[in-house]
């Protein structure tokens, strides 16, 4: 009901770069293995400039591993990665780690680095990467706090008295600090209470809107693939799989999501359990014939 | 599985286990090369690994130098050598007690802990978050950590053997009467620069392997609070073990150093 209400974006890329649908990074026959466990099998996608792109699918389908590889944060098992059409593991390892800063990434737990304070958490990148001088990185620092939301006064915190929805702020400020070109999300509303997620569903579209950043969404949320998808790619998992069937399941906008009508589509959006999806197919078989 | 076929995976796993170490370690070197850490990062963990673990190692020292005295008085004064006690103590303590006792305290307070960390921080995604923000693991985690270790353990060492000996001394003069005159004369008498070198050598290489291990094994953890309880605990069995074994092939080949020179005409003894 609270999916109904909620308006659909518009599916367009924005005008300014609709014209330059240029690839920024692409998985080109990717599979991924982890030990025995085959995650991705022979994945093909490419990520556009500009565009907001939501991965979906249930868990342990390989959404993070895709985002991962995507990002130059794994290696694939097998296939190639592409950055700007050009092979990643040809590249050199400098030139890899300066491409990567192009990126940002807001991870699952957000990841902030324990032993620093939120201060030091959003400065490392630029202390690390830049010869920038104190004075100029704390007024990136707190110009970033204020981007996410956040008050001055949480700088000195650590991330272990800082509540769930303020990690991902810090997170997310921590990733636009160095001004990336693309973002990845992994499950940013995950944990969050509904008010949070909206507000971080919000950083997100802020974010695109004045950076003009391309993003790429991973999330169960059905919420945030209606607020801020240009196009949604679902993903199934194998052990689900024929061998000869394709990882991906559907690739559209979030509109045509929400009206398929594959039961493995339906099921997801709805959030029905398997029990109930067959027992929908079946009736809705039934009515057909 | 049948016992060949077990003993054949255990080789293999070793196998495995000593050639992903020797990769570790070669990505290791080749950033401890390009790039030294910053200030920023290295004092505290020198800090942590240094002047946190002196406690630790002179109550051990300690307890160790007097454990020696009473054990030595024993067996020496049923030969009627007990004022040579000091070079017993002294002999033992710098030649082998000493840097492995260090090493044995650095592995269980700091190893397990350097494991514990770097394995918590690849659970949560720190590690990729490193990455991530342009900084390499290796660079930013490993090195700090293996300088703090290669170059706090030989003064730690030399703490232990410190604390140890004036343990030795006070049980062996105050305890048993032995004059202190003749507890010091047998100590220089038996115990050689060349043995001090060695040791604070053999300390280095106990700082080095702990280090190293402590870390691979982090990067290694498997997922979950389980996988970095048992990351810490194999770092600690795999940095004794790796002690024991270093500190064997470093006697031997000692022996054969000090042969050499006397050979050559020098002598260190």
């Amino acid at each position: 009901m609270m999916l109904s209400m909620t308006s659909c974006r518009d599916t367009a890329a924005p005008e300014s770069l609709a014209a330059n649908d240029v690839i920024t990074s692409e998985l080109s026959r990717v599979s991924q293995s982890f030990g025995s466990q085959q995650v991705l099998r022979d994945l093909s996608l490419e990520v556009r400039r500009g565009e907001t792109l939501v991965l979906i699918g249930e868990s342990g389908c390989g959404k993070s591993v895709t985002t991962k590889l995507l990002a130059g944060l794994l290696a694939p098992t097998s296939g190639d990665v592409l950055w700007e059409g050009r092979l990643v593991r040809n590249r050199r390892p400098a030139e890899v780690q300066r491409d990567r800063l192009k990126m940002g990434y807001l991870f699952q737990g957000a990841a902030l680095f324990d032993s620093l304070n939120v201060f030091e958490n959003i400065a490392f990148g630029l202390r690390e990467n830049t010869q920038m001088r104190e004075p100029q990185i704390r007024e990136i620092v707190l110009d970033r706090l204020r981007e996410v939301g956040l008050p001055e006064t949480v700088r000195e915190k650590r991330p272990s008295d800082l509540s769930g929805g303020m990690k991902k702020r810090v997170g997310l400020a921590r990733a636009l600090a160095m001004s990336p070109q693309i973002m990845f999300y992994d499950e940013p509303t995950t944990g969050l209470d509904p008010v949070m997620s909206g507000v971080i569903n919000e950083l997100i579209l802020q974010t695109q809107k004045q950076r003009q950043v391309t993003s790429v969404v991973v999330t169960h949320d059905m919420t945030t693939v209606r607020e801020v998808a240009d196009r949604v790619i679902m993903f199934y998992s194998l052990g689900k799989l024929e061998p000869h069937e394709p990882q991906i399941v559907f690739e559209g906008s979030n509109q045509e999501l929400f009206a398929s009508d594959d039961p493995r589509i339906v099921q997801f959006v709805r959030g029905l359990p398997a029990s109930r999806r067959l027992h929908q197919t079946s009736e809705a078989a039934g009515k057909t014939t | 599985m049948t016992p060949i076929r077990a003993i054949g995976q255990f080789v293999i796993d070793c196998v495995v286990l000593l050639g992903d170490l020797c990769t570790f370690a070669w990505t290791l070197c080749g950033w401890l090369i390009v790039r030294m850490p910053r200030g920023r990062v290295l004092w505290p963990i020198l800090f942590e690994v240094g002047v946190s673990s002196v406690p630790v190692v002179c109550v051990t020292g300690l307890f160790i130098g007097m454990v020696l005295a009473v054990q030595s008085y024993d067996t020496l004064s049923q030969m009627h050598f007990q004022s040579q006690i000091g070079s017993v103590i002294n002999g033992t303590l710098v030649k082998e007690l000493g840097p492995v006792l260090a090493a044995v305290m650095l592995a269980g307070r700091v190893g397990s802990a350097m494991a514990a960390e770097i394995g918590t921080m690849k659970v949560s995604e720190q590690i990729d978050a490193l990455r991530a923000l342009g900084a390499d693991p290796i660079a930013y985690l490993v090195v700090p950590r293996f300088l703090a270790c290669f170059l706090m353990i030989p003064a730690l060492t030399m703490i232990a053997e410190g604390v140890g000996i004036f343990g030795g001394w006070f049980v062996s003069t105050q305890v048993y009467g032995i004059s202190s005159h003749f507890f010091w004369t047998y100590s220089d008498r038996f115990v050689t620069g060349f043995d001090v070198i060695t040791g604070v050598f053999k300390s280095m290489s106990f700082g080095a392997a702990i280090a190293v291990i402590a870390c691979q094994r982090g990067f290694r953890c498997g997922s979950g609070a389980e996988g970095v309880g048992r990351a810490a605990t194999e770092s600690f069995v795999a940095s004794f073990i790796a002690i024991l074994a270093i500190d064997f092939a470093l006697a031997l080949l000692s022996i054969q150093l000090v042969k050499l020179l006397w050979m050559l005409g020098i002598s260190v003894t």
